[in-house]
């Protein structure tokens, strides 16, 4: 970046001039946008073992009871999780095209590529509940009235606890990572983009964190046995 | 070469107010000054503050157990108080101070002064981290001050999720909270030492306590989140009477210990890796010897740090799991032992041809290197599974992880605080008490541990209120140590605050040591630096032949 | 009890251990005493200002270090393959080994033996017969420990734990809880009783004392802890039980009842329903702690409690 792009043209060559001071602790802006980047790396490392925490509890139960496991899992909604899988991988795309729209500074293409993320990340929690909300009606909660007995009732209950547990928790951090994204359309109405660039690259790493969380528990909770 | 230096290599008198750039003490005096505080050097002296707090809270704690065992059937507190204590005692140590101990406070002072930076990555982060610190801190408090909890500082299921009748909840919030903090500094450390090194500061010219401070911090960031969600876990647990960890509901108390103990153990690494790193510096100091092996030292804690992560399961070999996972578990403890033996030996060889000063900080250093030698030593026999089975859960395993934790983490932190004391409060402290609180320490530590080794052989468990009449003598002699101890504690208390006024003015360098740190004034001014150092060779460049007054120059503009 | 702290072995795996115990003993003794004594040594020899040869310092030595890698990493494969091979000895329990069962509550240990006959906090086998323990608890985990049998293992809810041991010498030998399990984790004693054989046979052979219920619910009242908050002297603040039963007892919401069975059932499984005025709603609930026989005990000792 301490090279600006010849392509970029004299608009976009007087926005990066204007780009902020670094802080001072890192001497230049590069250094800076580098540093906040793999902070956001050491951050998703750490978020990977709250997730694993859980994923060590998934892998413990079902060595325990694969049986139950899978019995657990044929009565999960495969449609709706396949649905919400396509959907969180289209925001990946327009995550992408959206960090590409920053890198060239192009404001209009940034803010729909944004926006359209964001649509798909609340369609995703729209489904998500509507899913629930179909647990919920079909006894598949485990602390109330669980619908799934016999001698698998213990490791599908567990199996159901970590299915709410994870989803949750992933649906928390889709959620916080919409804010975000959120807040920053709301700044770049007006503004330049260059100040948001690296800000907004580091967002979408944030969500590419969130997608792909998504696809490990797709596996894990919907393909996890097969279905007759 | 700026005036000052110049004026130094030619003995010139300079005006003092050149001599003496405006220390980060005197950045503003006000309440809120340091309250809103971005200065790395400010936020160590805040957790300094609150570590220390909570460190003789515990110790109470610790005090008053020791007070009940000193009679094996005495009732100078009730059992019920007795769990709350131990309990009490187990929690504020692990997180209120132990785990923040060495890579908050000197961690946080010193990191950026030793790769030559201006501060860390994310100073507001930094400053954020203190405050979740404190906020933890508080719930602890409340837990106190509302009835204690009775769980162990473990908070093992179904104990804790159905049986227990104390505040279970609020002390487990407690310390999922604090957890964020170490992951916040974690992170920070990473950063700043990955993007905030000096012009020159290769990753093998760091000194060996940056590399302690990496490591920890990776463990850090790695196995918090894995604690914080089991707790989190346990109270929904508690709370909804949903079946993980209890069996009656389908779920496995195993399961907690294998989470538990998947952060608990790498902790044991946060406590004393940074340990490691305190003596790292200061043994070379005051043996005027580059560091033995110095590749080695480095790759040793990344190796703990690895292994770290495998060997959780040597804290079940009784517990049920399964006995083949216990001899992959036992092999893997043994092989984690390894880098530890490398270190030792290493700081033992750094002293050969040295020139050796026992110093307060040397002696300190000394005594860690010793007592992390028994420690180390003596988790040998509970890495064995056969000796474990008889060891487990006895005082035996108290007295060993003690001297790793207490002889070690808090002996290398005193120490690293008199060592650096000159440096962060621009005075020296007295020297002649410094050293009898040493030995006081020292003396008073292996005289209340020790004892606890032959009773754990000979069969006393741990968490016992009362106990069989032929413990008592043991029991009284560590009772006894625990006073000379308490007093050697109390000791640096009261001469360290009585050195920041009244101490003699401390010159920048009083060891003549090498690190980058040393090359700012006593104390440093806001940015660290007046100006930023280039590093152009290998940390430790000590020479025992010749102590020159200035040691040899690693930094200047190139 | 200092020079040799372990007690005497009185297994069979016992001396076994031992012999791991007296190598590990000299292996890190060895150790701690050189690496102490040449730090001595350097520290004396090198101290600041002495006159010792200082040329040539190392500052580092690649097959010295090899070696003091390479050395312990053996010794330490050594031991473990020791250890490994003792451990595994506690896995195989002898084919003709006695089951005894074992259940574990808050506090206190009960044993069954295969003919019906019943202990509490004790445990009588036969000397020189193998004996295999099954045990598991009725609330939370506890730990089966024999110090002079070298012998532990958790005893968990939900499931069975196994352990077994064959003894070698005649007499008492403590049994103690090692698992954190309440407040009353330090009450939780027993002893194993090694008998010989024709000992034992008439031992096994004696009826169950079926103790007298009133007796039953006094030894209830210790162990399950009510008498840490209710009996007198006491550093609890909780009301005193003597001579309740048939009393009226004045509670918090200013009504007051007759301390019937039904209010005494319900003050310890339900306590914090109806609070006696003037204490705090401190009590857990018991309920799932104590068997109806347990409860029907408690209350038999509770009305035969007379005024103080």
């Amino acid at each position: 970046m301490s090279t600006p792009d010849v392509q970029l043209g004299i608009p976009a060559a007087a926005q990066l001039a204007a780009e902020e001071a670094p802080a001072e602790q890192f001497g230049t802006r590069t250094n800076q946008n580098e540093a906040t980047e793999f902070g956001m790396w050491v951050f998703l490392a750490t978020e990977l073992m709250f997730f694993g925490a859980l994923l060590l509890g998934y892998a413990y139960g079902r060595h325990l009871d694969p049986a139950g496991f899978a019995e657990a899992s044929r009565h999960t909604d495969l449609v709706i999780g396949t649905a919400n899988t396509a959907i969180l991988l289209s925001s990946a795309l327009t995550m992408s095209l959206a960090i590409r729209a920053a890198q060239r500074l192009e404001r209009g293409a940034l803010m729909s590529f944004l926006a359209a993320s964001a649509l798909l990340g609340l369609l995703f929690l729209a489904l998500k509940g509507y899913e629930y909300h179909d647990d919920i009606d079909e006894g598949l909660v485990p602390w109330a009235d669980f619908r799934i007995t016999g001698v698998h009732r213990g490791a599908a209950a567990l199996f159901y606890f970590l299915y709410y547990a994870l989803t949750a928790l992933h649906a928390l951090h889709l959620t916080i990572a919409i804010i975000v994204v959120l807040v920053y359309l709301v700044r770049l109405r007006g503004a330049t983009v260059a100040p948001y660039r690296q800000q907004i690259t580091v967002t979408a790493l944030y969500w590419h964190f969130v997608d792909g969380m998504w696809v490990l528990l797709y596996t894990l909770i919907y393909v996890a046995s097969p279905r007759s | 070469m700026n005036a000052v230096q110049r004026a130094r290599h030619h003995d010139v008198p300079v005006p003092p107010q050149v001599l003496h750039p405006k220390s980060y003490l005197r950045e503003g005096s006000t309440l809120g000054s340091w309250l809103t505080t971005r200065d790395h050097k400010r936020i160590a002296l805040l957790y300094m503050i609150a570590i220390t707090f909570f460190f003789f809270i515990g110790g109470a704690a610790a005090g008053l157990i020791r007070l009940q065992l000193m009679s094996a059937s005495g009732n100078l507190v009730s059992d019920r108080t007795y769990t709350e204590l131990f309990t009490a005692h187990g929690i504020i140590m692990v997180w209120f101070f132990l785990i923040p101990s060495i890579p908050a406070t000197l961690g946080n002072f010193l990191v950026p002064l030793m790769i030559g930076a201006k501060e860390v990555a994310f100073p507001r982060l930094n400053l954020a981290s203190w405050y979740i610190y404190s906020f933890g801190g508080l719930l602890v408090v409340a837990t106190l001050l509302s009835g204690g909890v009775d769980t162990g500082w473990t908070f093992y299921t179904p104990l804790s999720t159905l049986f227990s009748n104390t505040r279970v909840i609020l002390a487990a919030s407690a310390v999922f909270v604090v957890g964020f903090s170490s992951i916040l500094t974690g992170l920070n450390f990473i950063v700043t030492i990955h993007r905030l090194r000096a012009p020159g500061m290769g990753w093998f010219r760091l000194p060996l306590f940056v590399w302690a401070q990496y490591t920890t911090s990776v463990i850090m960031v790695l196995a918090t989140p894995v604690l914080a969600m089991t707790l989190l876990l346990m109270a929904f647990e508690r709370l909804t009477r949903i079946g993980i960890f209890d069996p009656a509901l389908g779920g496995d108390p195993l399961l907690f210990q294998h989470l538990f103990w998947f952060y608990s153990h790498p902790a044991v690494y946060i406590m004393v890796l940074p340990a490691m790193g305190v003596a790292s510096e200061i043994i070379p100091c005051f043996a005027r010897k580059r560091v033995f092996g110095y590749r080695a030292m480095a790759y040793a804690m990344l190796g703990i740090g690895a292994f770290g992560f495998l060997v959780w399961g040597h804290h079940m070999f009784v517990s049920g799991q399964s006995s083949y996972a216990s001899d992959v578990f036992s092999l893997l403890s043994f092989i984690v032992a390894v880098p530890s033996a490398i270190k030792v030996f290493n700081w033992t060889a750094t002293l050969y041809k040295g020139s050796i000063e026992l110093t307060a900080p040397m002696l300190y250093a000394l005594g860690f290197v010793v007592l992390f030698l028994i420690g180390g030593l003596t988790g040998l026999w509970l890495a064995a599974t056969a000796l474990d089975v008889d060891l487990h859960d006895t005082y035996f395993v108290i007295a060993h992880f003690h001297y790793i934790m207490v002889g070690g983490t808090v002996m290398a932190y005193l120490g690293g605080l008199h060592f650096w004391w000159p440096k962060i409060v621009g005075r020296m402290y007295p020297e002649r008490w410094a050293r009898i609180a040493a030995w006081l320490i020292f003396i008073g530590f292996n005289l209340t541990f020790y004892p606890q080794f032959l009773l754990g052989l000979a069969g006393m468990p741990r968490r016992y209120h009362h106990y069989l009449a032929q413990f008592q003598l043991l029991n009284q002699l560590s009772s006894t140590g625990a006073g000379v101890l308490a007093l050697g504690y109390l000791l640096p208390l009261i001469y360290l605050i009585w050195a920041m006024r009244r101490g003699q003015r401390a010159p920048d360098n009083p060891w003549h040591a090498t690190g980058l740190e040393w090359h700012t004034s006593s104390p440093p001014p806001k940015e660290n630096f007046e100006i930023l150092p280039h590093v152009t060779g290998l940390p430790y460049d000590y020479e025992p032949t010749s102590i020159g007054p200035e040691p040899p120059h690693p930094a200047g503009p190139p | 009890m200092i020079i040799d702290p372990l007690l005497p072995p009185a297994s069979t795996l016992a001396p076994r251990v031992d012999h791991l115990f007296v190598a590990m003993a000299a292996l890190t003794g060895l150790v701690a005493i050189s690496v102490a004594l040449l730090m001595l040594i350097f520290v004396v020899r090198y101290r600041r200002g002495s006159k010792a040869d200082r040329r040539n310092p190392p500052s580092g030595a690649f097959w010295l270090e090899v070696g003091w890698t390479g050395i312990p990493l053996l010794a330490f494969f050594i031991i473990f393959l020791w250890s490994t091979q003792v451990f595994s000895q506690y896995y195989r329990p002898p084919r003709n080994a006695a089951p005894v069962y074992v259940l574990a509550k808050q506090w206190m240990w009960r044993i069954e033996h295969p003919n019906g006959r019943r202990e509490i906090n004790q445990l009588h086998v036969p000397l020189g017969y193998p004996v295999k323990l099954i045990m598991t608890s009725q609330d939370v985990i506890h730990s089966f420990y024999v110090p002079a049998f070298r012998l532990k293992q958790d005893v968990l809810p939900g499931r069975y734990t196994y352990a077994w041991f064959k003894p070698t010498r005649t007499g008492r030998f403590t049994l103690t809880c090692t698992q954190y399990c309440g407040a009353l984790h330090y009450a939780m004693l027993g002893q194993v009783i090694v008998m010989r054989d024709a000992d034992y046979a008439r031992w096994l052979a004696t009826p169950n004392e079926e103790p007298d219920i009133i007796a039953q619910g006094a030894a209830l009242f210790r162990s399950a802890g009510c008498s840490g908050c209710h009996a007198a002297g006491s550093s609890v603040h909780a009301p005193e039980l003597r001579g309740l039963y048939g009393r009226p007892v004045p509670l918090s919401d200013g009504t007051t009842v007759t301390a019937d069975d039904n209010y005494l059932l319900d003050s310890i499984l339900e306590p914090e329903k109806q609070i006696v005025r003037g204490f705090a709603p401190i009590m857990p609930s018991f309920r799932g702690q104590l068997s109806q026989d347990d409860l029907d005990a408690l209350l038999a000792y509770l009305r035969s409690q007379e005024v103080p």
